[in-house]
């Protein structure tokens, strides 16, 4: 399992960070939510990989080793709601410039 | 501090959300009414920021218990001297670009007001958080407040900086993630003082991956604060941004700053075993760089907005070297140095604008700079101003100007010369092993860079001042109103308070320097920081 997530992160990144250096701004912001996503991940793998074991405790509490870690779970939550209103954000800013230079080169000029 | 005050802490951070929600309600044509509310809440701000400070200097950091859950398991709020000290500055530099901002700048685009209240609250929330997630968190709400006043005014200029101010703070916020889940695999906790206390126990097989989490951590940071080979995105966002924009921003690199300040001393301070002191060779060798980078674009730049930005890049790199030599003295002239440029450098984005404005667009280098780098004329530049001019305007502006450059110069009688002479004076002296064998290499070479900074400065801040100044024969005085020029004399008079109080702030920053780096009692203060006794059930 574990190998199998690391090589799910590594494709999300690579792909992530050759799509991040295109010219398109389209293209940019696909690599940013695929960057997110891989990061995502890993940050959920931190809490180490466990399958069946809940994160919320029970009120038949059994040993602390039954639970899975909850806080990179919280921690997800959060990165992807943040990651995803600015990823939002960054769609506005690229319709304005597209608006303003008739491009969707990043640097607003062919070349 | 006891009592109602004890809340206090809290305070620079839920104003401004209040506030900002509050005006995000009130639609754009209520504008007038929409400045007061923002124009209250920052005095309000200023004001428990001055009380916060007072109530900062003792060796006892005051912890504020979020939820009432204990130090390591819920997220804590820390006000020591140095986060006292920067949401002191955060709300001064607030005060003035706002004021600045009110005799026009706010109407150019929507949402100013409580963009910009957001913006004051992740700061403030980024300096006093003692929780690395919570940071990220303020970090956020910092950056993405930024994200919306970078496009105040709109524009072309300011879409195209936006695009890429925008792109390269998403990526930073992914090295941030990344780096605190990390740390957080290596050591179970996200509390900055649990980190600080967890640490040296650490197994030695786990020593690279948490060292290699704090690498990938400070990078965002590092981003943020403009060192040299990651900073080059804050030479086209500063100058785009509106001028009170760009005057609040100058506290945005000082977050990244301030972050590694913290965290560096917490996590490979002393006690941190066989991690400590990692990192500190990068970081100064990365500060000197970002000097040396800022000296040559000071001496290439023509347009004052950039020589202003590589200004901060300088400043920037001088404060990162300090903090890569982590000596107390240095640090303590750093802080000075830091609080004296930030004040400078904000002044100065403000006074730009009101030079500029008189000056014929067509004719003269600067604007051939800026449409060579492919900008076109504001559209708010032609429009109508109202209000009562400001007689004198080229003289206080010229005064102004003069200031600024000898604050940036460091050049005394103002407080950036006292602040270049503890720097230099701490660095002539170093204390401990060193002192035997005379100046370390490392030492002349940042008191060489700095030198030539403030050369660099005074040859182009001259060469600019008599062009704006001297040279047009047919000079129009500019229209400038008093509530515009107020803030810049009101920022410039705060750094003669600076230099003039200048043994009493230098003891607060000795103070500061030396609970930052050994945080100890950081430490022990947020961890054993008392709950607040359960309420009775029914009153009595």
């Amino acid at each position: 399992m574990a190998l199998l997530l690391a090589t799910c992160i590594g494709i999300l990144a690579g792909s992530g960070v050759w799509l991040l250096l295109r010219p398109r701004t389209y293209q940019v912001v696909i690599g940013l939510s695929l960057c997110a996503l891989a990061v995502n991940l890993f940050i959920f793998s931190m809490g180490r990989l466990r399958s069946g074991a809940p994160p919320v405790l029970s009120s038949t509490a059994g040993a602390l080793a039954d639970y899975a870690d909850p806080v990179p779970q919280a921690l997800v939550l959060t990165a992807i709601v943040i990651g995803f209103a600015t990823t939002a954000l960054l769609l506005v800013v690229l319709l304005a410039a597209r608006g303003f230079t008739g491009t969707d080169h990043v640097d607003g000029q062919e070349r | 501090m006891a009592g109602w005050a004890h809340h206090l802490i809290i305070a620079p951070v839920l104003l401004p959300l209040v506030a900002g929600a509050l005006l995000a309600v009130y639609d754009e044509r209520r504008q007038f009414l929409k400045g007061l509310i923002n124009l209250f809440s920052t005095l309000a701000n200023l004001a428990i920021a001055i009380t916060l400070l007072q109530a900062a200097d003792t060796d006892a950091p005051g912890v504020y218990l979020l939820g009432n859950w204990p130090a390591p398991f819920g997220i804590v709020l820390v006000l020591d001297r140095l986060s006292a000290m920067l949401v002191l500055l955060t709300a001064v530099l607030a005060t003035a670009s706002l004021i600045f901002s009110m005799a026009r700048w706010h109407t150019v685009g929507h949402h100013f007001h409580t963009l910009f209240q957001f913006l004051v609250m992740g700061v403030n929330g980024a300096f006093l958080t003692g929780d690395l997630f919570n940071l990220f968190v303020f970090f956020e709400v910092m950056l993405a407040s930024s994200y919306g006043l970078l496009l105040h005014g709109s524009g072309p200029r300011r879409v195209q900086a936006s695009l890429h101010y925008v792109v390269i703070n998403l990526t930073a916020a992914f090295f941030f993630l990344v780096g605190v889940a990390l740390i957080y695999g290596v050591t179970g906790t996200l509390n900055m003082a649990d980190l600080a206390a967890r640490i040296p126990a650490l197994a030695a097989e786990n020593r690279v991956l948490l060292e290699v989490g704090a690498a990938i951590l400070a990078i965002a940071f590092l981003v943020k604060a403009a060192m040299w080979p990651l900073g080059f995105w804050l030479l086209s966002a500063y100058p785009a941004a509106a001028p009170p924009v760009a005057a609040i921003f100058a506290i945005l690199s000082k977050v990244g700053l301030y972050a590694l300040l913290r965290l560096r001393p917490l996590l490979f301070g002393g006690e941190a075993g066989d991690a400590a002191g990692y990192g500190g060779t990068l970081l100064f060798a990365g500060g000197l760089a970002t000097i040396a980078f800022g000296i040559l674009g000071v001496l290439a730049s023509q347009a004052m907005t950039r020589i202003a930005s590589f200004s901060l890049m300088i400043s920037s790199g001088t404060v990162l070297a300090a903090i890569g030599l982590s000596d107390t003295q240095v640090t303590s002239g750093s802080l000075f140095y830091l609080a004296s440029s930030t004040l400078t450098i904000s002044a100065f984005f403000l006074l730009i604008e009101l030079i500029e404005r008189g000056q014929n667009p067509g004719a003269d280098l600067i604007a051939v700079t800026a449409e060579a780098m492919g900008a076109e004329p504001d559209a708010e530049d032609t429009a109508t101003e109202g209000g009562i001019g400001f007689p004198g305007t080229l003289a206080i502006l010229g005064a102004c100007f003069v200031a600024c450059a000898l604050l940036l110069i460091g050049l005394p009688p103002l407080s950036g010369f006292v602040a270049k002479l503890a720097l230099l004076a701490a660095l002539f002296a170093p204390a401990g092993e060193g002192a035997a064998a005379g100046l370390s290499a490392a030492n002349w070479a940042f008191i060489v860079l700095l030198l030539l900074s403030g050369v660099a400065t005074l040859m182009t801040l001259s060469r600019v001042g008599i062009r704006a100044f001297w040279a047009p024969v047919d000079a129009v005085a500019p229209r400038v109103l008093a509530v515009e020029v107020a803030p810049v004399v009101a920022l410039l008079l705060l750094t003669l308070v600076l230099a003039v109080k200048g043994g009493a702030v230098m003891q607060y920053m000795d103070e500061t320097a030396r609970s930052v780096l050994t945080p100890s009692a950081y430490v022990e203060d947020v961890l054993s920081a008392p709950r607040v006794p359960p309420a009775k059930a029914g009153l009595q």
